[in-house]
């Protein structure tokens, strides 16, 4: 059990009150995993992804823990949370175009990063590393302006992943990126994880399409719950929420004409999460709702490794 | 990169040429009769005698050619390096006093544009982010930046020599001395450099820490610090990582400002009566003196051109972007 999260709770403190932008989410994950993370914009995927490595100035640990091999991770201590940076968790983020600092010589700014972290560069590794993700060693004497972004892009899953943490978060990765570019991207995913760089990975994205090849497991949030976990396959092929359900039913499909079948979408928009509605969260937007969902929905294991929060499954 | 750099000197030859004109332009333009001005000191009554010495004046500066030759002239004089006979201080040349005024001029200007600036951006840096010392940079370099040079100059002359008595209001050096390499002399100069470099100093210092503080700010929030942060990297490299970027366009604000300070240094020599450039301009307006006012101008102006073109050659070497630009790449 590499990774278990339970009943986290991080809320945005704003002015009008506090944004409860995870309300109590669980899940476990093996050695090895691949997990993708689904849902719309502001459902809580990537806030879930930077309380497990950095939380920002506006980001209240209020409830819950995190266990990372077997201990507590003290994500709401910022100085705390140092030591596991890097070390054992990893983030790719999701403006990797921009994230190295522009006046430095790739090389040189990953000397400092990891001097100012107590490791010596091993050069050659590093050499290794960005042959593997099919960039040139030359990129070290470059500055990143004179990278292309799915470069640039590489270059930082190859930093990011240098000292092989347990955890890589993989945030949005490839939402900038043309379609061929993904694919390579996808790969490289794949092969830190098989090579053994990286133990377990959270890979989030909106795209389900792009997440069933890519991970093992796939969950999907929805307004800052859980609202459906299980293996790739079985969450695309026998989807149980029903919001799996349209969002599976709103993705395009190869060799259908859709003059002839209208693409069906989700009417409706996520609920505010500064006073979030009792009972279901997806109630309002819900075909199936009935009276029982006035009560918040648990979430059950329905079959192995398959957990949905839903009356109706 | 030589592309870059035709491209620069010939946008600075034009600046050149176009200060040049104005500035032998706008002497001419000025009302009144610098001949006439002389002749009236020379006190001479006899109606024959002002007329042989008008028309040597005239003669001797060249007023009696037509305009257009006159500027040749200028050019062709400015070329040799003469910038002329004084009319103010007849007949010591132009160069001379110049020459003699540079150097109290730089040594203002030089030391309090590099320590305000190499100051007010450490101090800036430092205080960008941290809560009790930005409450207080914050409106105190406002204040400081917002303070007309000459004002505080007056009020430091006024607090510090009037009042306290502790430094002297006036000259570049007391009136008992002679000038020597003199310890004596040293110390006495220094003594009356500190309130006109301090008014200059303030001033700018307080525009440089702003400016720095803000620009630490926007680079602290940017990808490559978050970025940094999540990996964990130490506040000291990623401070490090933002100085060294926000300094960029504080560089290019050096450039602008040189120019204010450069006016600014004029009149705090005025108020405080320093030998420097300033008095001379003051002193040239003030006795219609052509030939001294062009010459101070055109000393100031190559300066500030100068000093630009070292500000583009440094920010080619710390940014590579710029390099990139040179490439003909729209960077």
């Amino acid at each position: 059990m590499s990774l278990r999260v339970s009943e986290l709770r991080v809320h945005y403190k704003t002015l009008r009150g506090d944004v409860k932008a995870l309300d109590g989410v669980s899940f476990t994950m093996d050695d090895g995993e691949i997990l993708g993370l689904a849902g719309e914009s502001g459902c809580g995927k990537t806030t879930l992804g930077k309380s497990l490595i950095r939380m920002d100035g506006r980001m209240r640990h209020v409830g819950g823990t995190v266990e990372l091999d077997g201990r507590e991770l003290p994500i709401g201590d910022d100085r705390a949370m140092n030591d596991y940076r890097f070390h054992e968790i990893s983030l790719i983020p999701q403006y990797s175009m921009s994230a190295m600092n522009p006046t430095r010589r790739i090389g040189r700014m990953v000397t400092e990063l990891l001097r100012s972290r107590g490791v010596t560069l091993d050069r050659k590794e590093l050499e290794s590393r960005i042959g593997m993700v099919g960039l040139p060693r030359e990129v070290l004497d470059r500055y990143p302006i004179e990278l292309s972004g799915g470069q640039k892009q590489r270059m930082v899953m190859v930093i990011s992943t240098l000292l092989d943490p347990a955890l890589l978060i993989a945030d949005e990765i490839t939402s900038a990126l043309d379609v061929s570019t993904q694919k390579a991207v996808a790969k490289a995913l794949l092969g830190f994880r098989d090579g053994g760089y990286v133990k377990s990975m959270i890979f989030i994205t909106h795209d389900l399409a792009l997440t069933s090849h890519i991970a093992d497991t796939v969950m999907v949030m929805y307004a800052g719950k859980l609202a459906e976990k299980a293996p790739s396959e079985k969450l695309i092929k026998a989807p149980k929420h029903p919001y799996t359900k349209l969002l599976i039913n709103s993705l395009p499909e190869i060799g259908v004409r859709y003059e002839e079948r209208k693409l069906a979408g989700i009417p409706g928009s996520p609920p505010s999460l500064l006073n979030p509605p009792q009972g279901c969260r997806f109630r309002d937007r819900c075909p199936l709702a009935g009276d029982e969902c006035a009560e918040e929905p648990p979430v059950n294991e329905i079959e192995p490794n398959h957990f949905v929060a839903c009356w109706k499954a | 990169m030589r592309q870059y750099f035709g491209r620069k000197l010939f946008i600075y030859g034009l600046t050149f040429v176009a200060a040049v004109t104005v500035n032998w332009v706008i002497p001419r333009f000025m009302p009144g009769d610098p001949v006439a001005s002389m002749l009236a000191r020379a006190r001479v009554s006899q109606p024959e005698a002002v007329e042989a010495m008008r028309v040597y004046y005239t003669n001797l500066f060249g007023f009696d050619e037509p305009i257009w030759q006159q500027y040749l002239n200028f050019w062709g004089a400015l070329f040799r390096g003469d910038f002329g006979i004084s009319i103010y201080v007849f007949p010591v040349p132009v160069t001379d006093l110049i020459m003699g005024a540079v150097p109290y001029t730089l040594g203002l200007m030089i030391p309090a544009v590099l320590l305000s600036y190499w100051v007010g951006n450490r101090f800036g840096a430092f205080a960008a982010r941290r809560k009790l010392l930005d409450n207080t940079v914050l409106p105190v370099g406002y204040v400081l930046t917002a303070t007309p040079y000459m004002w505080l100059a007056v009020l430091l002359a006024w607090g510090f020599g009037v009042v306290a008595g502790w430094f002297p209001i006036a000259g570049g050096y007391s009136f008992s001395l002679t000038p020597s390499w003199s310890w004596t002399f040293f110390v006495d100069l220094l003594h009356h450099w500190a309130l006109p470099f301090l008014s200059l100093f303030l001033v700018a210092l307080g525009g440089w820490a702003i400016g720095m503080r803000n620009m630490i700010i926007y680079e602290l929030e940017s990808d490559y610090s978050n970025y940094l942060a999540a990996l964990g990297a130490p506040a000291k490299l990623i401070r490090r990582y933002a100085y060294r970027n926000a300094i960029l366009p504080q560089i290019t604000g050096l450039a602008l400002q040189l120019g204010v300070l450069v006016a600014g240094a004029l009149v705090t020599e005025i108020v405080f009566s320093y030998p420097g450039i300033g008095s001379l301009i003051l002193k040239a307006i003030q006795n219609q003196d052509f030939f001294l006012l062009q010459g101070s101008f055109m000393f100031i102006v190559i300066g500030v051109l100068v000093a630009n073109f070292i500000i583009d050659i440094v920010y080619v070497l710390i940014d590579p972007r710029t390099r990139t630009g040179m490439a003909g790449a729209q960077a």
